[in-house]
């Protein structure tokens, strides 16, 4: 199981390359919505059984990362019309080259953190750091709303990774704390998207500039 | 049904309530409703003994009981105002806007009463959902990029402290020891958590917590969401949301300390304040839009609490007593600025000044409301820096002390610039038919009041409230 869970999430690193590097709009919410359905079975394989809990844990998330939230944001970019590009304020190639950085920083300081014996040697925590990290990138090097979005659920995605080596111990907090953020999510998220489309008929955030120094 | 229920619950029937009532002319009135229920519920569950609710996630300990009656007071004040102002803005619809109002309440009880790890952080990210459509009253495209900015910057802190609260419960995990996220249990056992994963959590929970806090660097959705907010907003977020989300960090620098890691906090603690302290005087200076201004004064002010329990000892009491100064003094300067803003169309002093001509009490008011907020005696923020300070030098830390001096002054000065022109010379501007009234004046002079008292006069009540939280917070094994 350990290596099976080992893979899967060198498969969620790789998926963080890939949205680091696509450059268009549609190819960067698939992709984020590839992630968010993997980790839903993550989630059944980490638990290491059929049991109810983790089942529907895993399934709701899948069902909101990697379908619900996704659908919203193809429609969001339909309806506004926008350029197809992901028009990064930080070149492809310097993305990457952080997203590296990134991931092999978060593997040194998984490294030196003492990790419960069922933990021990997994690639959870690093995988999970390593996401989060990205996600932060997204966010910060991209400029349209509908990218910051996808920013903010990678990072999400990452958090959740991380939530997974607790659930077995402690269920409700993971559970809570999951599925409210996704809550967020869809629903000031969904609904801010749809006024700045109105507002603006654009969902360029730099051009949500009127306010600065 | 227990008393700390129901101070959670009501607000939450007078929001439904608000959302059904149908003349928007009456619906404002149930926000100062709400607000005297609530506070009569709180003086009841201040005073006896309160037991906790719902298996010890809710309770009331000596910081809630601090934070809780002040929080309450705050909003029933801000909340006589709103009927007035709602009034001089009869073309939008408030609905949404006075449900939301007590929906805030609601949360920021919630934050105060809970004793859970997890529970804490729900609240914390409700109140985000809460405050959005309040920012965005006023519908134009100015205020929508406010709340954008403010719930993408709001929602990456809280994923933070989630992450944060993961690395806190892991810490636990990792240590082979019990599992209860309850934050009595998590002190008790805080001397024998992994201190590895303690050090990363305190630092996730603290960019987290520190975000909604509006702590420098993370403080770049405060003035924009202030700015853009109706006054009355800018009051219950500057005095409120951030009491709320200062609380949260207090509740982790105490498993801190009680875990031996007072130094790490502490020293983490004081350079977010000093630079807070630091960026809020810069952008300050020569800042034309007042109510920008104002929110860098919050900067400022989250800044000098930081460092009032990085300091400790003294500093500790003196920055929960600032808790108390800070709120009652931001509304004083927001639900002012609220007037003037309304009485000239605009709020930067390029079309802005004699407010002391067309608004005379309100501008008297802001007047009066910057000398306390900058901290010039006799008012309570006065007592209260000074207290920090004495705290400063008592520790030995005499940098610290001679920089907070010397922020304090050059925020006085920036700060100054800005006031004297809103409030000196002759009337310029467009011409509003908005004037003083009762209605609008009234709850600022009631706040005016407490800044003053507090400065003057320290109730042995209150200050017996001060020491015990003090000494909560402190309490090291």
């Amino acid at each position: 199981v350990e290596a099976l869970i080992d893979s899967v999430l060198v498969g969620v690193v790789l998926l963080n390359f890939m949205l680091l590097a696509t450059s268009r709009l549609s190819a960067l919410i698939n992709v984020s919505a590839l992630q968010g359905a993997v980790l839903g079975v993550l989630t059944v394989i980490v638990h290491g059984g059929l049991d109810a809990r983790p089942l529907l844990l895993g399934a709701v998330a899948a069902g909101i990362k990697g379908f619900l939230i996704p659908g919203m944001l193809h429609r969001a970019l339909r309806d506004a019309a926008i350029r197809r590009e992901v028009e990064p304020l930080v070149g492809y190639v310097t993305s990457l080259l952080l997203g590296a950085l990134a991931t092999a920083g978060a593997l040194a300081f998984a490294k030196s953190l003492p990790l419960a014996p069922e933990h021990a040697g997994s690639l959870l925590v690093p995988g999970s750091l390593a996401t989060v990290m990205t996600g932060f990138l997204l966010l910060t090097t991209r400029r349209k709303a509908v990218t910051q979005v996808v920013g903010y659920l990678v990072l999400e995605n990452g958090i959740f990774i991380m939530g997974l080596t607790l659930h077995a111990a402690m269920p409700l907090l993971v559970e809570l704390g999951v599925l409210l953020d996704l809550l967020v999510g869809i629903f000031v998220i969904g609904i801010v998207i749809n006024h700045i489309h109105r507002e603006f008929s654009s969902l360029d955030v730099t051009r949500l500039d009127a306010l600065r120094e | 049904m227990t008393v700390l229920l129901a101070l959670v619950l009501v607000p939450l029937l007078f929001a439904a309530l608000a959302f059904a009532t149908a003349s928007e002319r009456w619906r404002p009135w149930l926000v100062p409703a709400g607000g005297a229920v609530h506070l009569a519920l709180v003086a009841l569950a201040v005073r006896g003994p309160t037991p906790p609710a719902l298996g010890g996630w809710l309770a009331i300990d000596a910081l809630s009981r601090l934070i809780l009656p002040l929080l309450s007071v705050l909003f029933l004040i801000c909340a006589l105002y709103a009927p007035a102002y709602l009034r001089v803005r009869p073309e939008r619809p408030n609905r949404v806007f006075c449900a939301g109002l007590l929906l805030f309440l609601g949360v920021m009880t919630l934050i105060t009463e809970s004793h859970h790890l997890g529970l804490m952080w729900v609240a914390l990210e409700l109140n985000t959902l809460a405050s959005a459509p309040l920012l965005y009253f006023n519908h134009n495209p100015r205020s929508l990029e406010a709340t954008w900015k403010y719930l993408m910057i709001g929602a990456v802190g809280i994923a933070l402290a989630l992450l944060g609260s993961f690395f806190l419960a892991y810490s636990a995990l990792a240590a082979g020891l019990g599992t209860s996220l309850l934050f009595d249990d998590l002190v008790k056992q805080a001397p024998h958590l992994s201190r590895e994963w303690l050090h990363g959590a305190f630092v996730l929970l603290f960019v987290g917590y520190g975000t909604k806090m509006g702590l420098a660097p993370m403080h770049t959705w405060k003035p924009d969401a202030y700015g853009e907010a109706p006054g009355l907003v800018g009051a219950l977020l500057a005095g409120g949301l951030t009491t709320c989300a200062f609380l949260a960090l207090l509740r982790f620098v105490q498993i801190a300390s009680s875990a031996g890691e007072t130094k790490f906090a502490s020293e983490l603690l004081v350079a977010a304040g000093l630079l807070s302290m630091a960026l809020a005087g810069v952008f300050m200076a020569r800042q034309r839009d007042f109510k920008r201004m104002l929110a860098y004064s919050s900067v400022e002010h989250m800044g000098i609490l930081a460092l009032g329990i990085g300091i400790g000892g003294l500093g500790t009491f003196g920055a929960l007593l600032h808790v108390v100064n800070n709120a009652l003094a931001k509304g004083v300067m927001f639900l002012s600025a609220g007037n003037i803003h309304r009485a000239f169309g605009s709020k930067t002093t390029d079309l802005v000044s004699g407010a002391l001509r067309r608004v005379p009490i309100s501008a008297a008011l802001f007047l009066a409301g910057f000398f306390a907020v900058t901290g010039s005696p006799p008012f309570g923020p006065f007592v209260s820096e000074f207290t920090i300070l004495r705290g400063a030098i008592e520790s030995g830390s005499y940098g610290v002390a001679a920089a907070f001096l010397a922020l304090l002054f050059v925020v006085f000065v920036g700060m100054g610039a800005t006031v004297l022109a809103v409030v000196q010379g002759e009337p310029g501007g467009e011409r509003s038919d908005f004037h003083d009234s009762p209605g609008t004046v009234l709850p600022i002079f009631a706040l005016m009041g407490l800044v003053l008292l507090l400065g003057l006069w320290i109730p042995p009540e209150l200050d017996a409230l001060v020491r015990d939280a003090a000494r909560f917070v402190a309490a090291a094994p």
